[in-house]
């Protein structure tokens, strides 16, 4: 008798589980049993387990019956032939879809020229064992796993031709790549996930060697005349959103030019790029600070009498415009209105990012790298052949990385790219590394890759060979154009009146504890006291209560606020921070009270 | 201008002197070694005062950084063995924590136990080494068992493991009437018969008589848990784990006390007081150090050790240790517990002076170290 579980429900017993389930199977591949089905019988514990319920990670494999595939050479004719489709070959039981449960049951034969009669499945491919972005690594199976993980993560994140429809769209941080191509060396899942009509890199040359040393640590180099041809360009959009909100007592934010008299007007200058409706004009060429949408908001607070009075008076200034450190052209203009029947604007600005130093580029084996230097095209090395490399590699990434998939890339684009054609990379199946030689030979290269280059400033031949051919390369989305920050002075919060953190609030460079400890260390104390004095201040304290004294700056007077004496205070200068703690405490009846000494 | 440090010769400053011992210690090398007495004093005072360190120098702080950057690498080889083989040994970060914190029960206590000659020459090793082992009465039993019919507790010594430790049954038997001592004892060739005394007697009771029976102390020194003899250089030491310093230091005959000591600070500090206990900190830290191929100045460790110590009690680096302890509120509530260091000190009215440096990078006044230690005096002319 074995238990049987239906969705993880016990439903009954069979008498002979085995036999059930054997029978269970079959009847789902002769298509009288949902082919969403998959059981399997533990003998262990002598339970049969039944799943139909959805959220079930399966795949598809082949049948194997008797050490023989059931996909025969008939099949894949007529499957190219378009006479039998997936759905024919999965209701004809010759292919079967399997979840982690019934894959524990089954005995799967990697390639068809290991099967043996135990064997129950066939995988259909090699590469379905691996998820969608890391089978687009091609040679993946010369690869430490480590980075494919890297490889296939560096990946999602490449610019490239992210949906056909952006032209139309209003998307958050969005980028478009502007000379997307299908990869030389690309593997079967680029054909199946139609990567060729949504690239995300290009084709480039590569040579590994090091340059000046500016392609330390990972760095890369590149070519002026390629940036200069359209290498790595793309544009950067984010939008400018304004709604027209509805307050209580039937007040409204306005989308318009705002008057002067409102509270909070910027200057003219400002709003110079504004039409009548309030709403900046397309391809206007916007800088820091311009006001992208113009828009006024009723007063905060209102109370009594202020409603009778002239509303415009005292509305408030509450406009979009461009952030600190961003600019670029109006690319499109929505007028459009919300699910409340709200008036809303939206304003896409679009800026366009040529490669600079500091961004970011990857190929596809997990080798990212920031951009070191950019050479002039007259000064970077070339080939007797004249071939110039658009990015110049480090070899130093590869011994400690083991990616040797990124070598064979670069032979295999070396190839693809001279002979016309593109070159088979699949994981598992991919074309030969010595048949890719062999052809690179009979091109007339060498076989290896590797070419004598001349050093593009002097003329001078190097003693090296460089190894040096075509890859795939990807613009990923980290730009320094983003990042890029410093400041010297700037806003302070309201509370501490330390500065305020982080790059959109234009805030400060933290100088922490252990940069601190550093000072100490050094015994450089007035160096530390002026570096942390940014918050400083200047307050009288009555020295009798040892409380700090209230300054009433319109009588000119400065007391005690515990016994109103204006005798005896004196001014000290501490940290707004510590004036702050002082001042919670007291809020919590402590009494703290500070004790004055003259210093010398 | 600031142009270095003012040259002592040339100043008419009082130059300062070598301590005597190494005077003599110089004399004597000079003369061995036929060179100008003079000349030597002179460079070796230079060296020794070059070796000093400044006034205003912030050693604390160096000396934090110094062995906390490294500590930072050893987190990820924390769970490796060191040491001998077969006994498990703490080493790492977690056995840094644990000196710093000054734990009262450490993970792996241990002793290093020196012998005397012959037996450091590797005489009797082996017999030496299980003498020190406690050892207790359920380690020695063939058999052990309690008879429910009769009400007693039937049990059969290991004659073979009683000659390993070199015992009598009869000792044996004189121990077990000694340390329990509420059963009778009957004995029938091997067999040893015990009930307990008085009548009503419960079954319950047996069954606690026995537990008790099986912990009796046979032989050995308590605490010491596990002996391995073990060669070191030359001699033959015994390392063991679990430590009762007290009781093998009593056994002048057989082993050195002048070397053998333990891991446990605590216990140096009950046996042989805070000098030994510091000096034990310095040990225990350097030796983990250096396990770890680290590269510490001993002056570092040297200091954290005499902080820990120098109340004559030992204190951990906590906030019931040392930093429990600093004069300074702030600099306390800086630390760890804020709120309990504050409303302590509003309870009590305590006072800061604001004389050290975590208080002055507060409330932001020049921290009385290097550059800000020093003051200007100068007598205003009338």
């Amino acid at each position: 008798m074995s238990e049987v579980y239906l969705n993880g429900k016990f439903v009954g017993d069979v008498d002979n589980g085995q036999a059930f389930t054997q029978q269970l199977i079959q009847e789902r591949r002769k298509g009288t049993m949902s082919d969403l089905l998959n059981v399997f019988y533990d003998g262990i514990t002598d339970e049969v387990t039944i799943e139909s319920s959805k959220g079930r990670a399966r795949r598809p494999l082949i049948v194997v019956k008797g050490g023989a595939s059931l996909l025969t050479d008939a099949h894949v004719r007529s499957l190219q032939k378009n006479e039998l489709s997936w759905k024919d070959l999965v209701s004809q039981g010759i292919i079967e879809v399997l979840d982690a449960l019934e894959e524990e049951g089954a005995l799967i034969a990697f390639s068809p020229t290991e099967l043996t009669p135990e064997h129950t499945h066939l995988e259909i491919a090699p590469v379905t064992m691996l998820g969608l972005c890391t089978s687009l690594v091609p040679y993946a199976n010369f690869n430490q796993s480590a980075r494919l993980n890297a490889g296939s993560k560096n990946q999602k994140q490449a610019l490239g031709f992210y949906c056909s429809n952006f032209s139309v769209r209003i998307d958050m941080d969005t980028n478009i790549l502007h000379h997307p191509q299908m990869p030389i060396v690309n593997t079967i899942m680029h054909d199946v996930s139609n990567y060729a009509k949504h690239a995300s890199g290009q084709n480039i040359i590569v040579a590994i060697m090091s340059y000046k040393g500016y392609n330390m640590e990972d760095a890369i180099i590149l070519n002026r005349g390629s940036i200069d041809r359209g290498l790595g360009r793309s544009t950067y959009y984010r939008p400018a959103i304004a709604e027209e909100l509805r307050y209580s007592g039937g007040l409204i934010d306005d989308i318009t030019v705002p008057d002067k008299d409102v509270k909070g007007y910027k200057s003219e200058r400002d709003y110079r790029l504004l039409e009548e409706d309030g709403i900046i004009f397309p391809e206007a060429a916007v800088n820091e600070g311009d006001v992208v949408i113009g828009k006024t908001s009723p007063p905060r607070f209102l109370s009594g009498m202020d409603e009778y009075s002239l509303a415009s008076s005292t509305r408030r200034e509450s406009s979009v415009s461009a952030r600190h450190g961003e600019g670029g052209v109006v690319d499109f203009v929505l007028i459009t209105e919300n699910g409340e029947g709200n008036k809303l604007v939206q304003v896409r600005l679009r800026d366009e990012r040529i490669p600079e130093i500091g961004d970011k580029f990857t190929s596809r084996h997990g080798q990212k790298g920031v951009v070191g230097l950019i050479v002039p095209q007259s000064d970077m090395p070339f080939s007797s052949s004249g071939i110039q490399p658009d990015l110049i590699f480090s070899p130093y990434g590869i011994p400690s990385r083991m990616t040797i998939s990124h070598l064979i890339e670069l032979v295999g684009g070396k190839t693809g790219a001279l002979n016309g054609r593109f070159v088979d990379g699949t994981a598992f199946d991919a074309e030969a590394e010595m048949d890719l030689r062999k052809e690179l030979l009979n091109l007339g290269f060498k076989e290896n890759g590797e070419e004598t280059l001349y050093n593009g400033v002097t003329g001078e031949q190097y003693q090296a060979q460089i190894y040096i051919g075509n890859m795939y390369y990807m613009k990923l989305k980290h730009m320094v154009a983003n990042k890029l920050h410093s400041r010297a002075r700037g806003p302070i919060q309201l509370l501490t009146r330390q500065p305020t953190e982080g790059r959109a609030k234009e805030g400060g460079l933290r100088l922490g504890e252990m940069e601190k400890d550093t000072f100490i260390a050094h015994g450089a104390s007035l160096l530390l006291k002026e570096r942390f004095s940014s918050d400083k201040v200047i307050v009288p304290v009555a020295e009798e209560s040892g409380l700090i004294a209230v300054e009433d700056k319109y009588q000119k007077k400065c007391y005690c606020p515990l016994t109103g004496s204006t005798e005896n205070i004196s001014y000290i200068e501490i940290s707004y921070a510590f004036k702050l703690f002082l001042d919670e405490l007291k809020s919590m009846c402590i009494y703290p009270r500070l004790l004055l000494k003259n210093k010398f | 201008m600031w142009s270095g440090l003012p040259k002592r010769s040339k100043n008419k400053m009082e130059r300062p002197e070598l301590p005597s011992y190494l005077k003599t210690k110089i004399d004597e090398t000079a003369s061995k070694m036929k060179v100008d007495k003079k000349k030597l004093l002179a460079s070796a005072t230079e060296e020794y005062l070059s070796a000093q360190v400044e006034p205003g120098e912030c050693v604390g702080l160096v000396a934090a950084e110094s062995i906390g950057e490294p500590g930072t690498q050893m987190t990820l080889n924390t769970f490796h063995f060191a040491g001998v083989a077969e006994m498990n040994v703490t080493v790492g970060l977690p056995r840094i924590i644990e000196v710093l914190d000054a734990r009262k029960t450490i993970s792996t206590p241990m002793m290093e136990i020196y012998l005397k000659s012959p037996y450091n020459k590797g005489k009797d090793i082996k017999k030496v080494a299980l003498s020190l082992k406690e050892t207790a009465l359920e380690e020695v039993i063939k058999d052990l068992s309690i008879s429910i019919a009769d009400l007693t507790i039937e049990l059969t010594l290991d004659k073979e493991k009683l000659k390993d430790i070199s015992m009598m049954p009869v000792t044996v038997q004189k121990l077990i009437k000694a340390g329990v001592k509420e059963l009778n004892m009957k004995i029938k060739d091997d067999l040893i018969i015990l009930n307990l005394k008085g009548k009503d007697v419960h079954l319950n009771q047996l069954y606690k008589a026995k537990e008790k029976l099986k912990k009796v102390f046979i032989k050995g020194v308590k605490g010491i848990k596990q002996v391995l003899p073990v060669k070191k250089g030359d001699e033959f030491i015994i390392v063991t784990s679990g430590t009762n310093l007290k009781d093998i230091l009593k056994m002048g005959t057989l082993i050195d006390t002048t070397k053998t000591t333990t891991n446990d600070i605590f216990e140096i500090h009950d046996v042989l007081g805070i000098e030994a206990a510091r000096q034990t900190i310095i040990i225990e830290l350097r030796k983990v150090i250096d396990s770890q191929g680290l590269n510490v100045d001993m002056r570092h460790i040297m200091l954290v050790a005499d902080i820990m110590t120098n109340t004559g009690v030992i204190k951990g680096c906590t906030r019931y240790g040392v930093v429990g302890e600093k004069a300074s509120v702030l600099a306390r509530a800086s630390f760890e517990t804020p709120i309990r260091h504050i409303t302590n000190a509003t309870l009590h009215g305590e006072m800061d002076h604001l004389s050290s440096v975590v208080e002055n990078v507060m409330i932001n006044q020049p921290v009385p170290i290097g550059t800000g230690l020093p003051g200007l005096i100068t007598k205003i002319k009338k």
